[in-house]
C-alpha cells in the first residue's frame, strides 16, 4: 500500500527524521480557512497524490502570503492531475498539505528498497537528486550508490560514513546525515515497507539537511502486526477494489469489456493475456483465491458486473484446492441471485472437473462450456462484441 | 531419477490438525505420498489421518526419520515453521502458506544460508506455492494429482493454477512429468528459477524443461543466462502478464513492474535470446514440448 507524503511524512516524524515543519493537511469538505498559518512564510502547498512529477503538472506551489497560501490549496482540491507516472490517467487531488518553505542549495535522492536476488534491504543514493532515479539509472548508472543492509543489526555507523563521504556530505551536516541514513532503514525495517525514498534530500541555503518528500510504499503482507498502517484508506485502489479487498478477492479494474473471475495470480495474468491475444481486452483482474467458497463466488460476479463496461464475462478456473463443483455450484447459485444479464462463458479444469461440468450443464443457465483457455478466451471476444 | 522428491521421501506436514493441513495432507496420503505424521503444539501424543501428531518438529523427526516438511501454518508463524523444521535436521523444506511479510522471508533466508554454508544442505521450496511432486512417487503439495503422469518434462513455475495448466497441457499430449516444482509468487523465496534448472539439467530422468515465469524481478532474466551459459536440455517458456498495467501489484506479492524492472518484454527477449523457446499464447506449451520431444523419439527409434 502506498502512503501519500504527509503520512509518510508523520512516520518520518516519528524516528527524528529532520523535516520542514507542516502546518496542516486540507481534506475533503474542508475551507481553506481552516488552515492555520503562522510564521515568516513563504509556505508551499502540495497536492497529495500517489505520483511523482507534482511539481511540473502544478501539483507544488509557492505562496508568498498566508491568504496565496490558502486560495492555492483550495484552487488545488479536486484538481486533475496528469503526471509522467501515472500512465495517461488523471488523479483527482482530494487532500493538500501546507509546509514551510525553503530554499534549497543542493538535492541528493536516498531510498531504501529490497534487494530481491541477495534477499535484503538495500539503500540506493546519488549526489544527484530532484529527478527521476530511473533516468539518472539509465543515463548515467555510475552516479548511484548501493549499500546493502543487514535486516537485523540495520545500517553500520561505518556503511553510514562511507555514504555521506560518497555523497561528499558537508562536514556541518555529517552527524546529521549518518544519523538520517541510520534512522530511514529503521522506517524499512520496523514498519516492513517495501520502499522509503527521499527524493529530494536536501541541504538548505541556511545549511540545514532535510527530508522534503516522503514515499513509503508498506508490504500488505506484515499489516497484521502494524494496526495504525492497516486502519489507513488505500489511496490507490477504487472503490470497487476496496470492496473486493475487504472480502478477500484480489481485482484490479482495467479498460476493457470481458470481466474475467480466475483462480490463482499467475493464471488470472495468463487470462488477460489469453483474452488479448484473441483479440479482446479485459476489464479487470480477478483472483478469486484459492479456498474460496460459493458465496465467495456470488460476491466475485457481483464486483465483476459493477463495471459496467462488462459485455461478457469469462470464468476460467483450474481446480487444486478450489473444487470444480464447488466452482459451478457457485456460478449457479451466483447467476440465480445477481441474474448475470450479459453472456457467460466457463472453463473448468481440475479437481472434480466432470461432477462442475455436468452441474453447469443441468443447470438450464445459458452458458457456453469451453475446454480450453484459448477457446474460452475465443468464445468470450466474440460475445463481447456488438 | 527425479529431483528433490521420490518414493523415499517421508513427510511431515506443519499445521496438520488445521482445515488446510487436513484436507491436503489427505489429498497428499490418497496420492500414496508417505506422510509420515504432523506437528501441531499441543496436540502431541493424538492421532489424526491415522498418522501421529508431535508438538515439535524436531519429536516427529526423531520418532518418524521424516526427511521432508510441508508447512500449512498461518502466515504470522509460518518463517517460525521453516526455521523449527531446519533446525530439526529436515533437508527438503516445503511452504505452502501464502502471506509472509517479505522481511519474515529476508531473515529466515539469512539463516538458511548461514546454515548452508555450514553445510545444512537445505532445500527451502516457496512459500505462497503449490509444492512438489514427482509423478508416482510423491506429492508434497495442493496440486490435484490426477493431472500429473510419470514422464520426462521437469516443470517449474513461479505459479500454481498456472503449473496446473502447463502440466495438463504435457499430459494430454501423451507426455509426462519427471518432477514438477512450485516455486511461488513472493519477492524474496527458496528455490529459484536457476536453481531448479541445476537440478533439472542433473537430473537423468529430465529431458525437457518447461518454465513459467510472470512479470516482476529478474528471475527469468537470471533463469536466462544460466540456460545460455550451461543447458543442454531444450527449455520452453511462457511469461505471464504480458498485459498488466505498471505499478499494480498482480496479486502474487512479487508480479509488480517497476519502472523499467521486471518486464514482460524484458524477459521474453532475455530468454530468446538465451536459446529457450517462448510461447506467447499458453495454450501451445504442451504441443511445443511434444514437437520437440517426440521428434526427439522417432530419430532414436530410426537409429535403432
Amino acid at each position: 500500500m502506498k502512503l501519500l507524503e504527509y503520512e509518510g511524512k508523520e512516520i518520518f516524524e516519528r524516528y527524528g527524521i529532520p523535516l520542514l515543519r507542516r502546518f496542516g493537511v486540507l481534506r475533503p469538505g474542508e475551507k481553506p480557512d481552516s488552515l492555520k498559518l503562522d510564521g515568516p512564510g513563504p509556505w508551499v502547498v502540495k497536492a497529495q497524490v500517489l505520483a511523482g512529477g507534482r511539481g511540473k503538472a502544478g501539483g507544488v506551489k509557492l505562496a508568498r502570503t498566508p491568504a496565496e497560501a490558502r486560495e492555492l490549496a483550495g484552487k488545488m482540491m479536486g484538481m486533475k492531475m496528469i503526471t509522467h507516472q501515472t500512465q495517461g490517467k488523471a488523479l483527482t487531488v482530494e487532500e493538500v498539505l501546507v509546509e514551510e518553505g525553503c530554499e534549497v542549495a543542493r538535492e541528493m535522492y536516498i531510498s531504501v528498497v529490497l534487494d530481491r536476488k541477495e534477499a535484503c534491504p538495500v539503500i540506493i543514493a546519488s549526489a544527484e537528486g530532484g529527478m527521476s532515479i530511473e533516468e539518472l539509472a539509465h543515463t548515467s548508472p555510475e552516479k548511484i550508490l548501493k549499500v546493502p543492509v543487514d535486516v537485523e543489526a540495520g545500517l553500520l555507523d561505518f556503511q553510514a560514513r562511507q555514504l555521506a563521504f560518497d555523497l561528499k556530505i558537508p562536514q556541518k551536516n555529517f552527524r546529521d546525515f549518518t544519523a538520517f541514513a541510520r534512522q530511514l532503514v529503521k522506517v524499512f525495517t520496523e514498519c516492513d515497507a517495501s520502499l522509503v525514498e527521499v527524493n529530494p534530500l536536501a541541504i538548505t541555503k541556511d545549511g540545514r539537511l532535510l527530508a522534503l518528500d516522503a514515499k513509503i510504499v508498506t508490504d500488505d503482507n506484515a499489516l497484521f502486526r502494524h494496526k495504525d498502517l492497516a486502519e489507513k484508506p488505500d489511496h490507490e485502489a477504487s472503490e470497487i477494489e476496496k470492496e473486493a479487498k475487504a472480502i478477500g478477492i484480489n481485482y484490479i479494474g482495467l479498460d476493457g469489456d470481458i470481466g474475467c473471475m480466475v483462480n490463482g495470480a499467475g493464471l488470472a495474468m495468463a487470462t488477460l493475456d489469453t483474452v488479448k491475444m484473441a483479440g479482446g481486452d479485459a476489464a479487470n483482474f480477478l483472483d478469486v483465491g484459492g479456498g474460496a467458497s460459493v458465496d465467495q463466488i456470488t460476491r466475485a460476479f457481483q464486483i465483476i458486473l459493477k463495471d459496467p463496461k462488462v459485455k461478457a464475462v469469462l470464468v476460467n478456473i483450474f481446480g487444486g484446492i478450489m473444487k470444480c463443483d464447488n466452482i459451478a455450484a457457485g456460478v449457479v447459485e451466483a447467476s440465480k441471485k445477481v441474474g448475470i444479464g450479459v453472456p457467460l462463458i466457463v472453463r473448468l479444469e481440475g479437481t472434480n472437473v466432470k461432477e462442475g461440468k455436468k452441474i453447469l450443464a443441468l443447470s438450464g443457465l445459458k452458458l457456453e462450456q469451453a475446454d480450453s483457455l484459448w477457446e474460452a478466451a475465443q468464445k468470450a471476444v466474440a460475445a463481447a462484441k456488438p | 531419477m527425479s529431483i528433490l522428491l521420490n518414493k523415499k521421501t517421508k513427510l511431515i506436514v506443519h499445521g496438520f490438525t488445521g482445515a488446510q493441513g487436513t484436507f491436503h495432507a489427505q489429498q497428499c496420503l490418497e496420492y500414496g505420498s508417505n506422510v509420515a505424521g504432523g506437528v501441531t503444539p499441543g496436540k502431541g501424543g493424538t492421532q489424526h489421518l491415522g498418522r501421529p501428531v508431535f508438538d515439535t518438529a524436531r519429536d516427529a523427526v526423531r520418532a518418524t526419520g521424516a526427511n521432508a516438511s510441508l508447512i500449512f501454518v498461518p502466515p504470522p508463524f509460518a518463517a517460525d515453521s521453516i526455521l523449527e523444521a531446519a533446525a530439526a535436521g529436515i533437508k527438503v523444506i516445503i511452504c505452502i502458506t501464502e502471506g509472509l511479510p517479505v522481511l519474515d522471508m529476508v531473515r529466515v533466508k539469512k539463516r538458511l544460508n548461514a546454515l548452508n554454508a555450514a553445510g545444512g544442505g537445505v532445500t527451502l521450496v516457496g512459500p505462497n506455492c503449490p509444492g512438489v511432486i514427482t509423478p508416482g512417487e510423491c506429492k508434497a503439495g495442493i496440486m490435484p494429482g490426477y493431472i500429473h503422469r510419470k514422464g520426462s518434462v521437469g516443470v517449474v513455475s513461479r505459479s500454481g493454477t498456472l503449473t496446473y495448466e502447463a502440466v495438463w497441457q504435457v499430459t494430454s499430449q501423451g507426455l509426462g512429468q519427471s518432477t514438477v516444482v512450485g516455486i511461488g509468487g513472493d519477492p524474496v523465496q527458496g528455490l529459484n528459477f536457476v536453481d531448479t534448472l541445476k537440478l533439472f539439467q542433473a537430473d537423468k530422468q529430465t529431458e525437457a524443461v518447461i518454465m513459467i515465469g510472470e512479470i516482476g524481478g529478474a528471475a527469468e532474466e537470471d533463469a536466462a543466462r544460466y540456460i545460455k551459459a550451461e543447458m543442454t536440455k531444450p527449455v520452453f517458456c511462457f511469461v505471464a502478464g504480458k498485459t498488466a498495467p505498471p505499478g499494480r501489484r498482480m496479486g502474487h506479492a512479487g508480479a509488480i513492474v517497476e519502472g523499467s524492472a521486471g518486464t514482460h518484454a524484458s524477459k521474453v527477449e532475455a530468454l530468446k535470446k538465451a536459446g529457450a523457446t517462448v510461447v506467447d499464447n499458453l495454450s501451445e506449451i504442451g504441443a511445443a514440448v511434444a514437437a520437440k520431444l517426440k521428434g526427439k523419439s522417432k530419430a532414436r527409434a530410426a537409429r535403432k
